[in-house]
């Protein structure tokens, strides 16, 4: 694998995000909702702690379910749909190093949009005594679950032209994830360890609590590299 | 050989789009590929430049086969594929420096490389704009600069002059003509006289199939078509006398009123393949105490034998 194609282009991936208003309006719209949620929940609970913050449903319902899909929608929809699919792909780069380089640039930007956080932490800790371990693994859980879904997006974005589909199905399949541990109860007993494993749910709260748990980190690097796979074999397709 | 293609098919589904062709391009070479639309130019090139693979038959360029040693291939490839597909958000220079290290040009030498592309690609006015704010003929400029940036010894080139006015249409040939002298290229198009004043090879394609592959000069000559000579008198003699007269020339087959210009007469008149009608007309019309104003045989062209082969 040769690096440098992969940082050719996740760098122009990351600047065409910030040429474009999408890296804007998720920034700034997170900070806005981010700050307002950690502004309430900090004052109303009167503790020096962003275990609120890290499990407001809404927050996660924003960032996960709708900005990923918002800036994975068009990563290779627009080029299939532009044509410069086939430009790419005709140059001595891997089908691999492509898709690497798309799927961390919009890791990065989502990193990006997670920093304000760190700043949160710094009012409190200002405030009063908070622990920094736990807020290391919040955060740290939530890239690795916007790892797994950035996945998802990019890989649904490969298999259409249209990025408003792109966006709806990535929407669906991460909806799917993010709420199967909200409905554990219709299942029956015996099922549930099964569906609770397979639910983000599950995993983010334990690695909030400050627990890194191995059976965490290969529930989302297995899925990780399950999207990159499915991607791959995406792209491939065209030679079917 | 830079590309030897050797009894290549491909199938999209139960459709066959390339029904066992094979030929050979080589150094200095431009080649032009004629069809119909949907006759497989594009789909012979893609898989050329590696994007698509064959269903059977193989692929080499440079001695490198497309599905083994597919990257090798790509570094030896400038490929500007159909519709000229752009980054519309990049300027000039951030495109051209993108591609550049793409197709592996060490760093030291992206900023040359650009530059060299810039002066021969006539883009130093348009160099900090937005592709996508760019003239259609300034858009092809810039594919062409991207296919050739890496200085490749095989230029694939599919359509290179469509959508652009007749006096870029021209600059775009000279180029194509100066860069074939050292490279193999390979055009694709349907514009009959790109061929003729481009390329030093022809190849026709139409459903798939290889149906002549020559040069110019030499699919001109293999036409079956009839000659055909244009005769203008002065309206001052009888247009009937003077048709049936020629009519008895032993080598015309059919002479044709054409109009009435008012004060002259037009003919068409159909003669033998090859023969040179001009002087036994000129003959018959004195003899007939005709004038001739003009007289013009018309040479059967390469559209022709297009028709003949395609139909």
């Amino acid at each position: 694998m040769n690096t440098a194609n992969i940082k050719t282009i996740f760098s122009k991936e990351l600047k065409s995000y910030f040429n474009s208003p999408v890296a804007y309006i998720v920034m700034i719209v997170f900070m806005v909702i981010s700050g307002f949620l950690f502004a309430m929940s900090f004052f109303q609970v009167n503790i020096a702690s962003m275990r609120e913050f890290f499990g407001s449903f809404f927050i996660q319902l924003v960032l996960f379910v709708v900005f990923i899909p918002a800036i994975t929608m068009r990563s290779f929809s627009e080029e299939k749909k532009q044509g410069t699919l086939e430009l790419l792909l005709t140059k001595p780069i891997t089908d691999i190093e492509l898709i690497l380089g798309k799927y961390l640039s919009a890791l990065t930007l989502i990193v990006i949009t997670l920093s304000p956080t760190i700043l949160y932490f710094i009012i409190i800790k200002m405030l009063g005594p908070i622990a920094f371990w736990p807020f290391l693994t919040s955060l740290l859980g939530y890239i690795l679950m916007s790892a797994f879904f950035i996945g998802v997006g990019v890989f649904v974005s490969s298999i259409t032209e249209n990025q408003i589909i792109a966006f709806i199905v990535s929407v669906l399949i991460c909806l799917f994830f993010f709420l199967l541990g909200k409905f554990l109860m219709i299942f029956p007993p015996s099922f549930v360890s099964v569906f609770e494993y397979l639910t983000t749910d599950y995993h983010l709260s334990n690695i909030s609590r400050g627990v890194i748990d191995s059976r965490v980190l290969i529930y989302y690097f297995s899925m990780i590299f399950f999207t990159i796979f499915l991607t791959k074999v995406s792209l491939e397709s065209r030679k079917w | 050989m830079s590309i030897k293609v050797t009894n290549l098919t491909k199938y999209y589904g139960d459709y066959l789009a390339v029904d066992n062709i094979s030929f050979e391009a080589k150094k200095g070479e431009i080649l032009g590929f004629l069809g119909p639309n949907g006759a497989g130019k594009s789909t012979t090139m893609k898989i050329i430049t590696t994007y698509l693979p064959p269903t059977s038959g193989t692929v080499e360029v440079d001695g490198f086969d497309v599905e083994e040693k597919s990257l090798d291939v790509r570094k030896k490839l400038g490929y500007l594929p159909e519709l000229n597909p752009l980054y519309y958000d990049m300027n000039v220079v951030d495109y051209l420096d993108f591609v550049a290290k793409l197709d592996g040009i060490p760093v030291n030498e992206i900023k040359k490389k650009r530059e060299e592309m810039i002066k021969v690609c006539g883009l130093e006015s348009v160099r900090g704009k937005d592709i996508g704010t760019l003239s259609k003929g300034y858009k092809q400029r810039v594919g062409l600069a991207q296919a050739m940036i890496n200085n490749p010894d095989v230029l694939i080139l599919d359509e290179p002059t469509s959508g652009l006015d007749p006096n870029q249409i021209i600059e775009i040939r000279n180029l194509i003509k100066k860069l074939g002298k050292e490279k193999t290229v390979v055009l694709s198009t349907h514009i009959l006289s790109e061929v003729t004043a481009t390329c030093n090879r022809v190849i026709i394609i139409n459903k798939g199939k290889i149906v002549a592959n020559g040069t110019p000069e030499e699919l001109q000559a293999r036409s079956k078509g009839q000659s055909v000579v244009i005769l203008e008198v002065k309206n001052n003699c009888d247009k009937n006398a003077l048709s049936a007269a020629l009519k008895d020339i032993r080598s015309v087959n059919k002479v044709e009123f054409v109009k009435d210009n008012g004060d002259s007469f037009l003919f068409n008149i159909y003669g033998e393949h090859g023969a040179d009608l001009r002087e036994v007309i000129s003959n018959k019309v004195m003899q007939q105490k005709a004038m001739v104003l003009s007289m013009q045989a018309k040479q059967s062209s390469l559209e022709d034998i297009f028709r003949e082969l395609t139909k």
